[in-house]
């Protein structure tokens, strides 16, 4: 028991803390069905052994609650130690803080399509800034490190060529082994070079590749450029009238546009490869029939589209990346959300695009 | 502050009602400063007064919302790339946690603004680093990683950094943070040997007291967005403004 009422007046008595507030409370709840808060017009603290801040929450509760009521309610005889306590922890004196209003719904959309049209063309800037430097670069190499653009052509592409060649390798096998069931059931086995061709070299080849480049530079350009952001370094360069841009983005920029092509090359040769080996153990198709056929297929035109896309896919990845690492706010966590949006943002471009210069170059 | 009678030197740093704006926050409004050759100038308030964004704004890593900042006489701030970048050429700056390049060596750090601004040998580069990292007491630390280093380490790599091209106006924000008061004594004194050896104009951003009496010149008292002060140290002192009493009151010791 904590509460007992004689003569209007609440007597509280025992332990008000964290774990016997709720019990407390309780009882209080029991306790107004019986009687009605009108009576009470005094609470006498005088039996209070001990209190926490649980316990003057309950006090500051009990006051503002039944006191607005009866009008009037006197607290008194507290001990000198819990009286202390109560002045330190009620919040009766405390300035009501009222949190932020939440957005509307028609608000949350307009100000959504006001941020998104901001970071377009904020976007649509730093891309023309990085093809301006990046085309100046070429001929005006101050403003990089000697080397950088070569280092930067190992990184991006040297190393991704393993992991770029295995999942092209199985691709081609996947796509060769499925294709290659159905045309031997229709006593076309030899037409696998033409489909493994054009869709090797207009669209699996660039598309791959792409996405894997993506996954691999376009996080790492992302968070590089974060974390620089982030520890000032970015300010550093400025300071030591470095532009950035030049620094930082033009040898990723060079470098990708010479190694992505690479790259592509790369993958359609694998994936002929294993649609070679296919070929041959599957459907009794030659070699040299394979090899003849899907080079009699394709036409310049293909290799250009193809070379031509892939090259701007990996301009969108670079400028995707660098978008989301210069924009970043706030620490690690930032750098976290920068490299994970440039990702799927790099994606979610790579194939977009593909689809329009599907329609285009049909 | 100005005396009859005394010639006072062109400022090298002019800076007229400079606003600078964070979205809809005004965190400076209208901060007017002149910086004047081979002294030590202390920008500092409390913590959030607008001291680092002030040193920023001045030196267009921020663009700031309205005002003018001239260097030398030459207003900088709508000056096209290539000038600015001649003007910064002719500065360096010490970042609050030395703003390494990280993913390569002090060696590295400090030859690039030598390799990307002049035409100097390998050999000359090589002697220049050199010397500067002896400069701030780093000469072992040269083909260190910046994650090798302890934070004070990393300071004086960046001071290293910041007088590679042997700049006429230093800027340090918060060289003493996050340091003990040995080292940050050091590189105290490192500052005042600039100032008095190589007449370097200095501008440092702080609210370290010990600091502050070390090395300040001038200072420049911030707060809240708003310039209190501007003069020498001892005058601040008897300034009777209460803000800058109770600034140095609470920090007596």
């Amino acid at each position: 028991m904590y509460l007992n009422l004689s003569n209007n007046v609440l007597i509280l008595e025992g332990d008000f803390t964290k774990f016997t507030v709720p019990e407390a409370e309780k009882e209080l709840a029991r306790f107004l069905k019986d009687n009605s808060p009108d009576k009470i017009t005094m609470i006498d603290l005088a039996g209070i052994l001990s209190i926490d801040s649980a316990g003057v929450s309950f006090l500051d509760e009990l006051h503002l609650h039944y006191g607005e009521q009866s009008g009037i309610l006197l607290f008194k005889g507290a001990r000198p130690e819990v009286q202390a306590l109560i002045n330190t922890f009620s919040t009766i004196k405390l300035a009501a803080v009222a949190p932020d209003r939440p957005m509307g719904f028609f608000e949350k959309i307009g100000d959504d399509a006001i941020n998104s049209y901001h970071s377009l063309v904020e976007a649509l800037t730093l891309a023309s800034e990085i093809f301006y430097y990046s085309a100046t670069g070429l001929f005006n190499r101050k403003g990089q490190r000697k080397g950088s653009t070569i280092q930067q052509a190992v990184l991006l592409g040297s190393q991704a060529l393993p992991i770029v060649a295995l999942l092209s390798f199985i691709i081609g096998f996947i796509l060769s082994l499925q294709s290659g069931v159905q045309l031997r059931d229709f006593g076309v086995g030899v037409f696998l070079a033409d489909l493994l061709a054009i869709t090797m070299v207009r669209e699996m080849g660039p598309l791959i590749t792409s996405i894997i480049v993506a996954g691999r530079s376009g996080s790492a350009i992302a968070s590089e450029i974060a974390t620089m952001q982030v520890t000032e370094e970015l300010d550093a360069l400025r300071m030591m009238a470095l532009h950035p841009i030049r620094f930082v983005v033009v040898p990723k920029f060079h470098a990708i546009t010479i190694v992505m092509p690479i790259l592509v090359m790369f993958s359609i040769l694998v994936a002929e490869l294993a649609g070679a080996g296919i070929a041959v153990t599957l459907l009794d198709t030659s070699i040299e029939t394979f090899v003849n056929r899907s080079l009699e297929i394709l036409t310049i035109k293909d290799v250009i589209v193809s070379f031509g896309k892939s090259i701007w896919f990996a301009w969108v990845i670079v400028i995707i990346g660098s978008f989301y690492g210069f924009q970043v706010r706030g620490g690690a966590e930032g750098v976290g959300q920068a490299t994970t949006a440039s990702v799927v943002s790099s994606i979610f471009a790579v194939i977009l695009f593909d689809a329009i210069f599907s329609l285009l170059y049909l | 502050m100005m005396r009859e009678g005394i010639i006072t030197p062109e400022p090298v740093i002019r800076i007229r009602g400079l606003v600078a704006k964070y979205g809809e926050t005004t965190i400076l409004d209208g901060i007017s400063v002149d910086i004047l050759p081979g002294e030590i100038t202390v920008i500092l308030g409390g913590s959030g007064c607008g001291k680092t964004t002030l040193l920023k704004n001045m030196l267009r890593l921020y663009e700031p919302a309205a005002g003018s900042v001239s260097f030398w006489g030459e207003e900088i701030l709508n000056m096209g790339e290539k000038e600015f970048y001649d003007v910064l050429k002719r500065t360096g700056m010490l970042f609050q946690n030395g703003a390494l390049l990280n993913s390569i060596s002090v060696y590295e750090n400090i030859s690039i603004p030598l390799e990307m601004h002049t035409d100097l040998s390998r050999k000359v580069i090589d002697r220049i680093i050199r010397v500067k990292l002896d400069l701030v007491g780093l000469g072992h630390a040269i083909y260190m990683l910046p994650s090798e280093l302890s934070g004070g380490m990393k300071k004086r790599a960046s001071l290293a950094r910041a007088l590679a091209l042997d700049p006429q106006i230093l800027f340090c924000d918060e060289p003493s943070a996050g340091l003990d008061p040995v080292t940050s004594e050091s590189l105290d004194a490192l500052i005042l040997n600039l100032k008095n050896q190589l007449k370097m104009t200095i501008v440092i951003v702080t609210h370290e007291l010990a600091s502050i009496h070390r090395i300040a010149d001038k200072i420049i008292f911030l707060d809240a967005g708003k310039m209190l002060f501007s003069g020498r140290l001892e005058e601040a002192k008897r300034s009777g403004i209460p803000q800058i009493d109770h600034f140095f009151e609470v920090g007596r010791f």
